[in-house]
């Protein structure tokens, strides 16, 4: 075993630097550095969530809802002898300076006790740019803490005042560090934090507003147990207990779904290395088969042979590995580096589970697709080095590739951490590699088939011998052709996908907000300050605002069956149910929306109208009677009518909106969209120093800190896309040297029967513009045909078909086998036809 | 004489499936090797001397009949133990050279010793190319060989595990009039010294006259 161990290290030196096994060492390293390169990364952020779990949390246990605690809560926990601390969080105006010269900004605002955080400390600094240092306690009565950003943007240093609500309040301190928020990566709003001893003087707490109150403790895990099992049967709709497990959902969510975006895409690198090493390894046996004979005749045993390449490919694997961990450490630094600004919080070493992944991965790939073909080596016939033709074990080749496809897709299903996203990945994937190589072979026959041959004799430069064994090899390679070129298919609709596609969709997706869309939306007008409001607009020669009421209310039943997050197993679904969410009451149907089934409600009608997303979210049905709970009331209604609704027009929508008179005299608070002319902005300035309630968003500002967000998730993404194009262009060059051997043992042999160059080069020159033609437009309507998929599926964006896409794909095609067949001729045509057939 | 004889047949036979019927390419081969004899095996092409050889070697099996190798039944040897049985004491020469194509010339000539395990397999490698003339070609790989020099450094390979026995098809196959004369040279020598038993398939009649004894096949069956 020993001797078998060196002798395989001694072959893959020998085979290394002959150039057998360069293609299957790199898409090895391509795969592995793919995968670590995100699993680092990952791994990286959830070591900081766990780290930070508790500071995330700022306590042991939060018990957070969407209305205030009930005073018995409160008193459970003290009376358990643990701490507690208190705080209320929402969305409000914060506004500085008077007149021409006042400034607003939309706040975070955090209302807490003094006790406020249990666990973790803030860390404030006395003035902006100086050092920081943690906190003691939280903001004193009268004062606030300021994010740096919000200090910016209302100017207001520490010492000054601002008003928040009716009430005016003191800048006392700099916040630099939330443990809350550490990890919170869509943050729009920047934080003020205030003593929740404040709250009732901003008038801030009322009808419309959406806020949250949370509880928090701290203490002895058997307090915190027993309080914890005391609460949960307690707990009321949009209650929850957040802890260790639990602590943070939405940030979790959020990543989540980053990291599983960013694995999907390794993931892609990985099957397309796959591919690669599967045209290798298979170039690697061919080459292979006659040393192998000629070994079973110098006495090597079967286990022997299998040991020798066994051991040579596990080394090399092993290596190629190794060094794709080191290239996927080095990526994920720039990964963290482009989310930087994101993260706002020192992420800890990766460990080394993610290289183990990689590991796995690499030596998966190489077992699945490499080493089933040597078992093909393994039974080479010793005959063979006699005769030529014996021991060509194609079907054994063929299970062995069925073999590695599936170990793939067991790998694409663990890695995708979701059976049916996997499957779905690894289904369509193999679909389109089988749709591409039943396509190119029949392409390839209808090509060399004897009407397009007739056809295509006609055209100037295609007569002749040259032709028509062009032609003729296209029919005889049909099979071998069509692998050919689904591979290269495969590689060009990477490579499309990533260099036009993606662009299209970016700006798509820019795009999608109409020029006249509003850009302000005013939230939280109450009922009496309507008209207020609307003389505020005329007065200043703006329309007046298209105020829709708005009502907070829950699905509490459907049909009479009462329903709630146990029913569903998706978690936006889960969500939906959960939350309180915005109902409307008006008469006609929004010019916005438009009626995708049933038929809008009579005035009088116990009837509400759905949008279709939320409707098929949650299985609601036309006709499905809705029970509805509005601060206390229950009433119900039957949906007559399905909406949908364009979410990014940036207009004001419903998910579910009802006649006026069926919601009328529930409380309510108003919300508009409009838009302001740039230029006309100044107008506004006062409108929060006249309602200072009402909060006004900037939607532009906002859009362009989300369009950030995107930008920075994009960078890091596109840097994991490199290696999926290094992946589809060793596809494509793997495939092209797949059938060189062949051509090169063939050309010497028309030579020998006294084909001139020109004779050769030109049949090569009609077989492979065919393939690259066939290629290029498979690759041109893959790309299309998916990018399509991704944005109506993944973005629901509307892709115009990009008719460079169609161009682009079979111009690739052709300039690449046209390239390849100049390069093929000139190693074909250069040595002497004995040689040629000597190393055939 | 018993203990002479290196190489036995007996009643060997070899047929194969042709549609529906079957093919006979050997059958009743009876034929024994005496220890450091030179056999050639001639005849035209189809009559089935490669067929003959590879089952001496114990590179294809029978469908009738046995082959012994110093008094060992080589079909009631498994194809592993068999492989063995060649890396100890067979040598081969062939007419397309089988060179491995991506190892240089003294790999190549290295790689049985490898096979068998031997520490010396550089020196003893080194010492059989400097003596069929590669000395300056170690390095060279197959490609850039002549036909003679890739000839040459698979008698280097055949020879340098000292087989006892040493199998060539068509030597000189592939090479022209004066190269196949000097490969012939060279094979006789390097058999005269190191003792082996060879065994030569060949259609070449003066090859033949300067082996020791010559058996002929037609159409399957030794002609009388």
């Amino acid at each position: 075993m020993k001797g078998s161990l060196k002798l395989a290290l001694r072959m893959l030196a020998r085979d290394w630097r002959a150039g057998e096994l360069r293609i299957l060492g790199a898409a090895l390293v391509v795969a592995v550095a793919s995968i670590t390169s995100v699993g680092f990364f990952a791994d990286r952020v959830g070591q900081a969530l766990v780290r930070d779990a508790h500071q995330l949390l700022g306590a042991d246990l939060v018990l957070a809802s969407d209305r205030p605690w009930k005073a018995d809560v409160s008193e459970e926990i003290t009376g358990r002898g643990l701490l507690r601390a208190e705080g209320v969080s929402f969305i409000s105006m914060a506004l500085a300076g008077e007149g021409e010269a006042a400034r607003s900004q939309l706040a975070g605002v955090k209302a807490v006790s003094d006790s406020y955080p249990l666990r973790g400390r803030l860390r404030v600094a006395a003035a902006q740019g100086q050092p920081d240092a943690p906190a003691q306690g939280a903001p004193r009565p009268g004062g606030v803490w300021l994010e740096e950003r919000m200090v910016s943007a209302l100017g207001t240093p520490v010492g000054s005042r601002l008003r928040l609500g009716e009430a005016t309040l003191r800048v006392d301190a700099i916040l630099t560090l939330e443990p809350e928020r550490n990890a919170s990566f869509f943050n729009v709003a920047p934080r003020l934090l205030m003593n929740i001893s404040d709250l009732p003087a901003t008038g801030l707490v009322q009808e419309g507003s959406r806020i949250r109150y949370y509880l928090y403790a701290a203490g002895e895990p058997p307090a915190l147990k027993a309080l914890e099992a005391w609460a949960k049967p307690r707990l009321e709709r949009g209650q929850r207990i957040e802890d260790l497990e639990t602590g943070r959902p939405e940030v979790r969510a959020t990543l989540d779904r980053a990291q599983r975006f960013l694995s999907l895409t390794a993931l892609l690198a990985a099957v397309l290395a796959g591919v690669a090493i599967a045209l290798a390894t298979r170039r690697f046996v061919e080459r292979h088969l006659d040393g192998c004979a000629v070994l079973r005749c110098l006495g090597a045993t079967q286990a022997r042979l299998f040991a020798m390449h066994a051991g040579e490919f596990v080394t090399l694997g092993l290596g190629a590995c190794l060094i794709g961990c080191a290239i996927g450490y080095g990526a994920q630094q720039v990964i963290a580096l482009a989310l930087e600004d994101l993260m706002r919080t020192a992420l800890p070493a990766p460990g080394l589970l993610p290289a183990l992944q990689g590991l796995l991965v690499g030596l998966v790939l190489l077992l699945g697709f490499a080493l089933p073909p040597l078992i093909r080596l393994r039974n080479v016939p010793a005959v063979r080095v006699i005769r030529r033709e014996a021991g060509d074990a194609e079907g054994a080749a063929r299970a062995a590739y069925v073999f590695g496809m599936l170990l793939l897709a067991a790998l694409l299903v663990w890695q995708a951490g979701d059976l049916r996203l996997g499957l779905y990945v690894v289904g369509g994937f193999g679909a389109a590699i089988a749709c591409f190589a039943l396509v190119s072979w029949l392409a390839l026959r209808a090509v060399a088939s004897a009407p397009a041959a007739r056809l295509f004799g006609h055209l100037p430069g295609l007569r002749g011998s040259a032709f028509r064994y062009g032609l003729a090899n296209l029919k005889r390679h049909a099979r071998g052709n069509a692998v050919q070129v689904a591979s290269l298919a495969l590689g060009l609709t990477a490579v499309l996908l990533l260099g036009f596609t993606r662009n299209d969709l970016v700006e798509a997706w820019r795009r999608s907000a109409p020029p006249d869309a509003p850009n302000r939306f005013l939230i939280g007008v109450q009922p009496d300050q309507v008209a207020s409001v609307n003389d505020f607009f005329r007065e200043r020669g703006l329309g007046p605002p298209a105020l829709d009421p708005m009502v907070r209310g829950r699905v509490v039943s459907v049909n009479g069956r009462p329903t709630g997050e146990s029913d569903y197993q998706e978690e936006r679904a889960k969500r939906l149910i959960e939350r309180e969410f915005n109902l409307s009451y008006m008469d006609a149907m929004p010019a916005h929306n438009e009626l995708s089934a049933g038929a809008w409600y009579a005035p009088g009608a116990r009837e509400v109208s759905v949008e279709e997303g939320i409707a098929r979210t949650l299985g609601w049905k036309l006709g499905d009677e809705l029970g509805f709970t509005v601060g206390g009331e229950r009433f119900s209604a039957r949906i007559s009518s399905l909406r949908r609704l364009r979410w990014d027009s940036m207009r004001v929508n419903f998910f579910v909106v009802a006649p006026a008179a069926l919601l009328r005299n529930f409380p309510a608070s108003f919300i508009s969209a409009f838009r302001v002319e740039p230029g006309a902005e100044a107008a506004l300035n006062a409108l929060p120093q006249r309602f200072p309630n009402v909060t006004l968003v900037d939607i532009a500002a906002a859009v362009r800190q989300a369009q950030a967000v995107v930008d920075q998730l994009v960078a890091a993404v596109q840097f994991v896309f490199l290696f999926a194009l290094g992946a589809g262009l060793l596809v494509l060059y793997s495939a092209l040297i797949a059938t060189e051997d062949e051509r090169r043992r063939e050309a010497a042999v028309m030579r020998v029967y006294g084909a001139s160059r020109a004779q050769i080069q030109g049949a090569q020159r009609v077989e492979f513009l065919a393939m690259g033609a066939i290629a290029g437009t498979l690759a041109a309507f893959g790309a299309a045909l998916i990018g399509q998929l991704v944005a109506s599926r993944v973005f629901e964006l509307d892709l115009p078909p990009n008719p460079w896409v169609l161009v682009a794909g079979p111009l690739a095609g052709l300039a690449l086998l046209t390239l390849n067949a100049w390069l093929s001729a000139r190693k074909v045509l250069r040595s002497a036809p004995l040689a040629a057939l000597r190393e055939a | 004489m018993a203990g002479r004889v290196q190489l036995r047949t007996l009643g060997l036979g070899k047929r194969v499936p042709s549609g529906a019927d079957e093919l006979v390419i050997l059958s009743d081969i009876d034929l024994e090797v005496q220890r450091g004899e030179v056999l050639a095996i001639v005849g035209a092409s189809g009559s089935g001397k490669s067929t003959l050889l590879a089952l001496l070697a114990g590179l294809d099996t029978p469908t009738s009949g046995r082959v012994e190798i110093e008094g060992q039944d080589l079909f009631a040897l498994d194809e592993d133990a068999r492989a063995l049985l060649r890396g100890r004491s067979v040598g081969f020469v062939f007419q397309s050279f089988q060179l491995l194509p991506a190892l240089n010339a003294l790999e190549n000539v290295m790689l049985p010793l490898e096979l068998a395990g031997r520490a010396d397999a550089e020196q003893a490698a080194r010492e059989v190319l400097v003596r069929v003339g590669l000395g300056e070609r170690l390095w060279h790989y197959p490609r850039h060989l002549s036909g003679g020099e890739q000839q040459r450094v698979a008698l280097a390979r055949a020879f340098v595990v000292r087989p006892k026995i040493l199998f060539a098809d068509e030597p000189t196959g592939s090479l022209d009039a004066a190269s196949g004369r000097d490969v012939i040279e060279l094979l006789f020598e390097l058999n005269r010294e190191y003792g082996a038993t060879l065994v030569l398939v060949t259609h070449d009649e003066g090859l033949a006259a300067r082996c020791s004894r010559t058996i002929r096949l037609t159409a399957g069956r030794i002609q009388p």
